[in-house]
């Protein structure tokens, strides 16, 4: 299997981290760092990390399926996941979800049609005083107002990028 | 930019750099006193260094308020096996958002406090397992790592001193459960994040079964000012047996939420209305979580209390993470106990059975309940099932995390839990419609 130049010099990072006996601690952060680049979690990538690490296939299997970031399904180029917990809850986290979703036609980990946007109704993603906060990929937008959010649907199912969407700021630079 | 504004109230030490122009990179830490903690602890014995932290009544950030010097003593000082220092930067308690502005505003203060763990317990090697999710975090303990190899304060010669220690990111992959020390090491493995049974502790057999510290992002960010100033100045600066300062992490109904450092034993009413802003809408306070969704919940008229470890557990609840959650009058508590337990059963490791079998089983009960089909026998059962996963009938503490707030909520507020008996609506929630479960 073959990877980008780039994850390639990560995985012999990763690799070089750990005791040369160890390499098994560097599975999970290769599995995640090689679901971002191929979309999902393949069993061609399972076996990879496997023989990378020096355990067998089912070992890697029974670990992924332990972490909710891992899937074996892709999921939407945008990925947007919305924080329901109690510091959300407390201030329409949960009514950001059902617009989400009714928006969309999609539910928890599902994906649209054309394969654009998935949603996640996440736990605890750690912006709790700037709640209700969301996630696109990795990147963290704050104090997520209805306006804001039915912009930001509506804009990713029409084709644009986040940066596009400028009622939206993400707040990691 | 600032998450949220400073309040004059705050007593800044952890946080003082906040704000500052580029204050995650070394130039501004080294402007401000940086790495000098390091400089000066090169020069102190490993019980100089041990007994500073011990004197400066530092109690573990995670939640669990461990004094942080006698957990260092614990590290035997001759190990055949290499010695190791974790940083748990897993932060996913509800209601706890600290460590990420630690990480993303000052990740120098945090290296250097790791590398003077490593320096007290004589380790050389250390890792900082961060969240999956804080994936813009890592890059920055990454580039911070590489000035700090760059500068000489990380590498296989410190300063010119012949010491030698190794620092890298590792990252996780979604799991609560991984924030709990045995299991994040577990995970950090290449394992399911299961915990681990206990004794030994990590400190005799932590990362690969070595002698291992552990400790929260915001204990080792309390290391340098307290080996620069002393660790009597930081205990002055709490209560007598709760040294320092804390990050406390204000979220709800407030007006003003937002994380701001305030000494140990901060009133929580003055956090709530002189920090906090106060309640929203002018509404009343009903309830808060005075640290993290795992702790037991405070009633309005059980707020007038200092938030310290000590005060806390005297209160029956726990200071926990420093995630303060305030809830108002309009909040249905059945509704929110059941947010909390769907977590938990979410969270679950599945482990032990009390823990995987009581937590779905309550988010049935309670789901049941918010949809208005509880029946009076359905209360009793809430609290016989949470105290079946109490008190050290699970391997870790999620159990006791899932039980112990909706124990409160159903001690506390159980009039509400009544309201909703026998196809009674939500009295909160005009939208709610009765579903069949």
């Amino acid at each position: 299997m073959t990877f980008s130049p780039e994850l390639e010099a990560r995985f012999e990072k990763f690799l070089a981290k750990y005791p040369a006996d160890r390499k098994r601690s560097a599975m999970i952060p290769m599995l995640i760092y090689a679901q971002d680049e191929i979309g999902s979690i393949t069993d061609e990538l399972i076996d990879e990390v496997a023989k990378r690490v020096g355990v067998t296939p089912h070992v890697v299997n029974e670990v992924l399926t332990y972490y909710s970031m891992l899937h074996r399904k892709p999921m939407g180029k945008y990925h947007v996941q919305i924080c329901t917990n109690i510091s959300c809850l407390l201030v329409g986290g949960e009514e950001l979800w059902n617009k989400a979703s009714h928006k969309l036609g999609i539910g928890h980990k599902e994906v649209t049609a054309d394969g654009r946007v998935s949603l996640e109704e996440v736990e605890c993603i750690g912006a709790c005083s700037w709640a209700p906060a969301i996630q696109v990929n990795y990147d963290f937008y704050h104090d997520v107002t209805m306006a804001q959010l039915e912009k930001l649907i509506d804009g990713l199912a029409a084709g644009k990028r986040p940066e596009e969407i400028t009622e939206l700021v993400k707040v990691n630079s | 930019m600032l998450y949220n504004e400073p309040n004059p109230l705050e007593v800044r030490i952890l946080s003082r750099r906040f704000g500052m122009p580029n204050s995650h990179t070394i130039e501004t830490y080294l402007k401000t006193d940086g790495y000098k903690a390091l400089e000066k602890a090169l020069g102190m014995t490993q019980e100089e260094i041990i007994n500073e932290v011990k004197a400066s009544l530092l109690r573990g950030r995670g939640g669990a308020g461990f004094p942080t010097g006698m957990k260092w003593s614990f590290v035997p000082r001759q190990s055949p096996k290499p010695k190791y220092i974790m940083v748990n930067a897993d932060e996913s308690e509800p209601g706890t958002c600290k460590d990420r502005l630690l990480i993303e505003y000052d990740p120098h203060q945090m290296i250097e406090g790791i590398v003077i763990a490593g320096l007290a317990v004589g380790a050389q090697r250390g890792y900082v397992y961060i969240r999956g999710e804080y994936r813009y975090l890592i890059d920055i303990v990454d580039r911070a790592i590489d000035e700090a190899y760059a500068r000489g304060y990380l590498g296989d010669n410190i300063l010119g001193r012949g010491v030698k220690f190794h620092l890298a990111t590792h990252s996780g992959a979604g799991a609560y459960e991984c924030g709990e020390e045995s299991a994040l090491l577990e995970s950090f493995e290449g394992k399911r994040g299961v915990p681990r049974i206990r004794p030994p502790f990590p400190a005799v057999a932590g990362v690969y079964q070595s002698p291992t510290i552990l400790n929260n992002v915001e204990t080792f960010c309390a290391v340098p000012p307290i080996i620069l100033n002393g660790g009597a100045y930081f205990a002055g600066l709490g209560t007598p047996k709760n040294g320092g300062t804390r990050l406390f992490c204000l979220s709800g109904h407030i007006n003003k939420p937002g994380v701001y450092e305030l000494p140990m034993g901060f009133n929580l009413m003055r956090m709530i209305n002189e920090v906090g802003g106060g309640m929203r809408n002018g509404k009343k306070l009903k309830a808060v979580v005075p640290g993290g969704s795992s702790c037991p919940l405070l009633k309005a008229d059980e707020c007038d209390l200092a938030m310290d470890y000590d005060t806390l557990a005297a209160a029956k609840s726990m200071l926990g993470s420093g995630g303060v959650v305030v809830l108002d009058e309009d909040t249905c508590m059945v509704k929110f106990a059941l947010r909390i337990m769907r977590f938990y059963a979410h969270e679950s490791c599945g482990w032990c059975i009390p823990c995987r079998e009581g937590t779905a089983w309550m988010r049935r009960l309670l789901t049941r309940f918010h949809e208005g089909m509880g029946q009076e026998s359905d209360i009793v059962l809430i609290g016989d099932l949470s105290k079946n996963m109490l008190g050290g009938r699970t391997f870790c503490p999620l159990g006791d995390a899932a039980a112990l707030p909706t124990l409160s909520i159903v001690e506390k507020w159980r009039e509400e839990f009544e309201a909703h008996l026998d196809g009674k609506p939500c009295p909160y929630d005009k939208s709610s419609r009765l579903v069949a479960v």
